[in-house]
């Protein structure tokens, strides 16, 4: 995970997870994020405290960019940036 | 991107053997999230386990309430789960509990991962030994034996007996 904290990513598409638990926050970002093309950015807003392992999981596993992580009160963002797949 | 076994996508190869409503969760999350994350998937769905694509049984997947010392009403003595309604009560809770955790229900979930692409696998002796028939089967579902199974889980990367 990168160390970006300083201010927010632009991002392209914003998607709010709140109350949602595994495997919903994963399942409805990579809809999402099939739906950027390469190089937008997601900004994604969870909850489910397990979504910290499984975002960066889910960046990884279809080769997007997690750009960063931040958390607030109890929320947990995310930004991802599409990678080139299709 | 091809992996250490020569194919292109990852693969995890599933065995739903329970038919209970917390039996079906586990092979249905792992199966949508491995969609999601850019793997094929397949579940096998096999004896009791066949109930979770049975048009008539998949919304009434039950929990148990005996011999189920984790469930839902732990704090009664478990030999009261013997009692007439038990089940019933015990899988009411559970589903209130899935509910208000915003959880699909068996019926969403199994509509999630066909969009998604995971492959349904019908275990013909399972349908044969209970006399199911096509059908009686959700829409989409291949009925196959052990070495259909098999041939998909042989190049899987996960395989997990659930």
């Amino acid at each position: 995970m990168t160390n970006h904290t300083t201010t927010d990513p632009r991002f392209d598409y914003d998607l709010d997870c709140s109350g949602l638990l595994c495997p919903l926050p994963v399942y409805k970002a990579s809809l999402a994020l099939r739906e950027l093309a390469p190089g937008e950015v997601l900004q994604l807003v969870t909850t489910d405290p397990g979504a910290i392992e499984d975002i960066p999981a889910l960046a990884r596993q279809v080769g997007d960019t997690l750009l960063g992580f931040e958390r607030r009160e109890n929320d947990q963002i995310f930004w991802i940036e599409k990678g080139n797949r299709s | 991107m091809t992996d250490q076994n020569g194919h292109d996508r990852r693969r995890i190869a599933l065995i739903a053997s329970k038919g209970t409503l917390d039996g079906a969760y586990p092979p249905l999350i792992l199966a949508t999230t491995a969609a999601s994350l850019g793997w094929e998937a397949g579940i096998f769905f096999t004896f009791f386990g066949l109930d979770i694509i049975k048009e008539d049984r998949f919304e009434k997947l039950k929990v148990a309430s005996l011999g189920n010392p984790a469930g839902p009403v732990h704090f009664m003595p478990n030999l009261l789960g013997a009692l007439p309604g038990a089940t019933a009560g015990a899988t009411a809770i559970m589903k209130k509990w899935m509910s208000d955790a915003n959880i699909p229900t068996v019926p969403e979930f199994i509509d999630i991962a066909q969009e998604l692409g995971v492959r349904f696998f019908a275990c013909s002796t399972t349908m044969g030994v209970m006399g199911v028939e096509e059908k009686d089967l959700i829409k989409g579902a291949d009925i196959a034996g052990a070495a259909a199974f098999l041939d998909f889980a042989g190049d899987a990367d996960v395989q997990l007996f659930i």
